[in-house]
């Protein structure tokens, strides 16, 4: 099928593309179009204006900041991620990436606009909350830094402002004391989660884990942090107890897939496979 | 000496232009000043049209024209398979016109189509047509329809109801399933499907006003038929005044037998703009909406026995979806080709069989990839399992003393091959099913299951292995037969092979059937190469255009390798007589003392005097010396109408292991040894098998149609109809055994359909296997990991 | 409003005035008339319409043209060389890796991608690379099997021209 028309705008640097969005309220980003032209060519999208910033080499790749944190450039693709060395040390990502959608999706959907679409099944959201990331946004006139837990708000809703973009995601440094890992049952037809678990685990002093986060997306009606299995595990309860807290407070999804029952087990399921999986690489 | 390339792996002719992007595809078809049309679709599944605003659209830049059912005044598309039998002829036939007038009967029914300069105008002006609908009450499930009070979709249909059909002896059966010791009853649902393929649905119209003439391109199985159906049925034009063109078909599996309603909108609309071209092509979700699904059916069934395993009586109902409206031959499918050969290769005293056909607010439902005998052998392989596990005997144990016996044949089934009204009758021509069985369970390990379910345990796994000893009926058919079980059926089944031999002794061989990916360029090539003795190289097949090919009713039913194969034999063998009768001129001999071998027509006892086929073409192609009487040039025809129908069989076994915690069922393992007869071409022939088996898995594990009761497709696009992927299987493992059939002379039997046809029950007995130590008897497909989570969940709380 | 583009497809260099909303599929296809390259749904999901974008394997029909402007584009059209087929057309071409063909030449480009990053892959990886491209006529068995021996013919082939 075909998009209904727009005109077409390619920005030549961070600040054109901002200018631009600023100065038309019909105009939307398009980064590496793998959410916003399936939409589009069914007109369930229909952007009057779209500004691509595809080409803005200065919001892709992946560089180590100075505190030792790692900033993901917005417009980094999956295939880019996956041939990071840097992000190779996160084990949540070497299970995630390389299932994410397909090669030809890897080669152009980008991280930033993964997280920007805010899609409630789409995989990086619940490894960004699992990893307490930061989303760097900037419009024309400010630079704000948003922290993951509050950026998804609704199902492909988030806390970015109109006139926003977002240019870099910024992760903990990797570390040797913390084991982590994904774990998620596909929608055959599509190959999005029906749910996805993101985990990550200090090691334990004592008897008591050293942290525990857990991202889960799929589920709710946006991703979100498993808050009541973190604290089960920071209370002492075996991953399999805590696992069944997966869902508390949530409104689970339902759909010809897997209903509101089957989706709040396979939910636990995954917790617990993802939280016994990232346990097993602390060695 | 020419090599002979009958029966060997020869790579495919068709493949160069297909590997370096040379296809030719209907949209890859340009015509000068082309328009592009595009089909407004029914929101709604049951409504009636009060008014269809089109001014706006008309208004919108590039349109051309915009049409609605009342502009168009042909008639609604033909029914050319009424259950007839014992139904009768119906009179509550309920066939899609060009565009709905009056009502819409399922979403996605066509309402309006404009024609544009540029596909984007077309889609654009779409969004300007109003249409004002009286939304009505819908039902999607068939047996549901049938139920007083259900939403009536047709005046002429009380009770939704097309065609209430049985076949059997119904008094023996209903006493045999009395007197007999076990009765296994069960409610098996065959989900609906959505075929697929992966070139969708396009045509391009073309009128020429000079000569009041209609070509029509259309990615069709069956252009012959079309051209009858489209000019004698609905358009009521003299049928020499249209052509029908399919060129590449990118797969068709039975969707692209059928006469489409978009065909007759491209015609007119071409028409109407004074002859310029329309070309439509269907979207993914369109093809979801606006071509036929397959299976569908809610049976009932009873399996009646000993204790000792002998299977006295098989007694089913059923009810099948049909849809909104009728397709082309949507009747014959739940009947003949299902309830007829229901009894699959055991030698069931009693067989009785009620189909009911019911209309429904769905899309309409036609034949897909096996057509009827999938819907069979399911619910066939699934009653000798559950037989087999009631009386507590190995599923393997209870087929093998139910199998017809090697000696048994040919043989006629109680399941009505043989009572078709007229008396026309099918024979089961040959078989021999232990051997492939024994076979299939040696290379799956039958033998060592227990260890490797309890192996698998240990992994928190359950293991399960299924069988399917199918057979299923191909090489359609008898005119005769046809004749006589269809009641109306409007054509005969017969093939035709015309065969030129030019100048240099180069052969261009034109076909009545027409490929969609098997590759019948090649294995017909090899065919008529073995029998005139010539290079593959020197010939070439064409197909695919009533203009130039001889009349033929176009391949499905795997039908193409044992009738089109034979008519191409039968017209080579017209061209060796003739060029052995101008040979005996030439050589001065008599024509009896002429022998054949290979190209060489030879003297007998002079083994010096010969001469090459290509210099018997040559001379007659000359005629400069022919004969008193003889024509020059050789070009024959023949037309064949085969006098049975082939029978293949096989086993298959799967090996699956179910995620407890999930669900999840993993195809570990799957064995296929099939008898399809000689092969023309092995290596086609097991990429035959390759796509049916994954299309049967995709039945039994992923795939489904799902409506909503209001009738919204809810697997509407290829994000929620789950294709399978080339991850989900294992390597498949294929043998044979080889029983020729007698019926054609080279003893084939087809492959197009036997792979799906096997499959589904094979996988579907693995998975109802591994769950038996939850006391799970049945589940319905799709075996999803959430359908097989639940029922698991459900049996551990009634154990509970 | 038309956009003009300039695009370099197998190896020539092609311009256009398009609509913004002209998919990159469509350029090749209706504008370039390299109808190698099918359309196979509309959800970005069939693979049909691979192709190469300054090297990489893309979904066409999920690249607007106008992305694609000042890019290096390869279809099916471009993989046979003056030498003969690719490896990965004449191994399909052996193997009975295709019957239909619409799938082909989007499962051939998927292939060239897998194959020019992973020159030895397992079944398993081959199956996992082509996840994104449906056949629906094959059950992929041959496919999985052309492109291994695809891979094996360019590492001998490359092992070969290393020697020489
Ligand atoms: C066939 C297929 C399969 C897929 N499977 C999966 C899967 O299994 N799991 C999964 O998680 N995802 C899956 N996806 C989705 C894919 O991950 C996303 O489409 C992709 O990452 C989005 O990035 P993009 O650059 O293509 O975004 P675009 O489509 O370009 O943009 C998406 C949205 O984000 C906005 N946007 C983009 N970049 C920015 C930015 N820097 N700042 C602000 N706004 C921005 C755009 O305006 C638009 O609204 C699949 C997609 C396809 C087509
Ligand atoms: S046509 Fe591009 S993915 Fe299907
Ligand atoms: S060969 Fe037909 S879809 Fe792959």
């Amino acid at each position: 099928m075909i998009p209904a028309a727009f005109d077409y705008v390619r920005a030549t640097s961070l600040d054109d593309a901002l200018a631009r969005l600023a100065a038309d309220d019909g105009a939307k980003v398009i980064a590496g179009g793998q959410s916003i032209l399936p939409l589009m060519k069914l007109r369930l999208a229909r952007p009057e204006t779209l500004v691509d910033i595809g080409r803005l080499t200065e919001l892709q790749g992946v560089r180590r900041l100075p505190d030792g944190r790692v900033a993901v450039g917005a417009l980094t693709t999956y295939a880019a991620m996956i041939a990071d060395p840097i992000l190779g040390h996160y084990g949540l990502l070497r299970d995630a990436l390389p299932n994410i959608g397909d090669t030809q999706v890897r080669n152009r959907g980008t991280i930033g606009g993964a997280i920007a679409h805010a899609d409630p099944a789409s995989d990086m959201p619940a490894i960004l909350l699992a990893l307490d990331a930061e989303v760097v946004a900037r419009s024309a006139t400010a630079e704000r830094t948003i922290p993951i837990t509050s950026f998804f708000e609704g199902a492909f809703d988030s806390a970015l402002r109109p006139g926003e973009i977002i240019t870099e995601i910024r992760l903990p440094g990797g570390r040797d004391d913390v084991g982590s890992a994904y774990s998620a049952i596909e929608q055959p037809a599509s190959g999005y989660s029906i749910a996805g678990v993101a985990a990550v685990i200090g090691a334990r002093s004592g008897d008591r884990w050293g942290l525990c986060a857990v991202g889960v997306t799929g589920v709710g009606e946006h991703p979100y942090r498993a808050t009541a299995v973190e604290q089960a595990i920071r209370g002492g309860a075996s991953v399999a107890d805590a696992a069944t807290h997966a869902t508390d407070g949530i409104t689970v999804a339902s759909d010809i897939h897997a209903d509101r029952e089957y989706r709040t087990h396979v939910a636990a399921v995954q917790v617990r496979r993802a939280l016994e999986a990232a346990a097993a690489r602390l060695g | 000496m020419t090599t002979d390339m009958l029966g060997k792996s020869v790579k495919r002719v068709e493949d160069r232009r297909l590997i370096t992007g040379g296809g030719r595809y209907v949209d890859d078809i340009k015509l000068q000043s082309m328009a592009y049309c595009a089909i407004l679709r029914s929101p709604y599944a049951h409504a009636n049209i009060r008014s269809i605003d089109t001014s706006a659209a008309k208004a919108m830049p590039g349109v051309l024209d915009v049409m609605v059912g009342t502009d168009i005044p042909y008639n609604p598309l033909p029914l050319a398979w009424p259950a007839g039998g014992s139904a009768g002829l119906q009179n509550n036939v309920n066939t899609p016109r060009a565009l709905a007038t009056d009502s819409v009967k399922w979403t996605g029914e066509g309402v309006a189509a404009v024609i544009a300069e540029t596909p984007e105008q077309a889609f654009d002006a779409l969004e300007a047509i109003v249409v004002d609908y009286e939304p009505l009450p819908t039902v999607v499930d068939a047996e549901k329809a049938t139920q007083p009070g259900a939403p009536q979709l047709h005046e002429n249909a009380p009770n939704n109801i097309v065609f209430d059909w049985t076949v059997g002896d119904k008094a023996g059966t209903d006493a045999a399933v009395d007197a007999a010791e076990v009765v296994v009853r069960q409610r098996i649902v065959n989900q609906r499907l959505i075929p697929n393929p992966m070139e969708t649905r396009g045509d391009i119209g073309l009128y020429n006003p000079g000569t009041d003439e209609y070509t029509i391109w259309m990615s069709s199985q069956t252009p012959h038929i079309q051209r009858i159906l489209l000019a004698i049925f609905v358009m009521g034009i003299p049928e020499h005044k249209l052509r029908c063109i399919s060129p590449d078909v990118g797969g068709a599996f039975g969707t692209k037998i059928f006469c489409y309603a978009d065909y007759v909108v491209v015609l007119h609309a071409s028409k109407r703009l004074g002859g310029r071209a329309v070309k439509w092509i269907e979207s993914r979700r369109e093809n979801y909406q606006s071509t036929i699904h397959g299976r569908d059916h809610i049976t009932y069934l009873e399996i009646a026995g000993s204790k000792q395993g002998e299977i006295s009586a098989v007694r089913v109902k059923t009810y099948a979806n049909l849809g909104g409206r009728l397709s082309t031959i949507g009747p014959g499918i739940p009947t003949t080709l299902y309830a007829r050969v229901l009894s699959g290769c055991y030698k069931i005293p009693n067989v009785f069989a009620e189909v009911i056909g019911v209309y429904t607010n769905t899309v309409f439902v036609d034949a897909y990839r096996g057509a009827g005998r999938p819907e069979a052998t399911y619910v066939i392989e699934r009653a000798m399992d559950l037989f087999a596990n009631e009386i507590g005997m190995d599923p393997a144990e209870l087929r093998r003393r139910n199998f017809i016996a090697p000696d048994k044949f040919p043989y006629e089934n109680p399941s009505g091959l043989g009572t078709a009204s007229g008396g026309a009758k099918i024979y089961i021509d040959s078989g021999n099913y232990e051997p492939a069985m024994d076979k299939a369970l040696a290379m799956a390990g039958y033998a060592g299951m227990d260890k490797a379910k309890a192996e698998a345990r240990r992994r928190g796994k359950y293991l399960g292995v299924g069988l399917s000893t199918y057979i299923e009926v191909c090489g359609v058919a008898p005119s005769k037969w046809i004749g006589a079980v269809g009641e109306g059926w409007g054509a005969a089944m017969w093939e035709s092979a015309n065969i030129k031999v030019h100048l240099t002794g180069k052969v261009v061989v034109t076909m009545g059937t027409q490929p969609q990916g098997q590759g019948h360029e090649t294995t017909y090539a090899q065919v008529i190469g073995h029998e005139l003795g010539i290079p593959m190289e020197d010939i070439v097949v064409q197909h695919s255009d009533t203009q130039g090919t001889p009349m033929g009713y176009g391949s499905y039913g795997s039908r193409t390798s044992s009738v089109g194969s034979t008519a191409a034999i039968r017209a080579a063998a017209k061209i060796r007589e003739k060029a052995r009768r101008y040979a005996a001129h030439m050589l001065e001999a008599s024509v009896e003392d002429i022998e054949v071998d290979g190209a060489e027509y030879r003297v007998k006892g002079s083994p010096d005097k010969k001469k090459t086929f290509q210099e018997i073409a040559f001379a007659l192609d000359l005629a400069f010396d022919a004969p008193e009487g003889m024509e020059p040039y050789l070009d024959e025809t023949a037309y064949y109408d085969t006098p049975n129908c082939t029978w293949p069989f096989g086993t298959h076994v799967a090996i699956v292991e179910v995620d407890e915690a999930t669900g999840h069922v993993d195809l570990v393992k799957y064995v296929a040894v099939d008898d399809v007869g000689n092969k023309i071409n092995p290596m086609i022939v097991d990429g035959q098998l390759h796509g049916g088996i994954a299309q049967g898995v995709g039945q039994a594990l992923w795939e489904g149609a799902v409506y909503g009761d209001d009738g919204q497709l809810l697997s509407g696009s290829m994000l929620d109809y789950a294709m399978p992927r080339a991850a989900w299987f294992p390597h498949l493992e294929l043998d044979e055994t080889v029983t020729p059939s007698p019926v054609n002379p080279i003893g084939v039997k087809g492959v197009g359909e036997a792979g799906a046809i096997a499959s589904t029950a094979a996988v579907a007995n693995a998975v109802n296997d591994a769950l038996k130590p939850f006391g799970i008897r049945h589940l319905d497909m799709p075996l999803t990991s959430q359908a097989v989570w639940k029922a698991m969940q459900s049996s551990k709380g009634a154990q509970a | 409003m038309a956009a003009h583009l300039s695009v370099t497809v197998n190896g020539t260099v092609r311009e256009a005035d398009v609509e913004p909303r002209r998919l990159l599929v469509q350029l090749i296809r209706e504008d370039f008339d390299l109808t190698g390259t099918h359309v196979g749904c509309d959800t970005s999901q069939c693979g049909a319409c691979t192709v190469h974008v300054d090297g990489k394997a893309v979904k066409s029909c999920t690249m607007l043209a106008v992305q694609a402007d000042g890019s290096d584009v390869t279809t099916i059209e471009g993989m046979a060389s003056a030498e003969g087929l690719h490896p990965l057309q004449t191994a399909f071409w052996e193997h009975h890796g295709l019957q239909c063909g619409f799938c082909t030449p989007g499962m051939i480009m998927t292939a060239a991608a897998l194959l020019a990053s992973n020159p030895d892959p397992t079944d398993d990886e081959i199956r996992h690379a082509i996840a994104g491209n449906f056949c629906r006529c094959t059950g992929y068995q041959n496919i999985v099997i052309a492109i291994r021996a695809a891979a094996a013919a360019m590492r001998a082939g490359s092992t070969a021209g290393a020697a020489s």
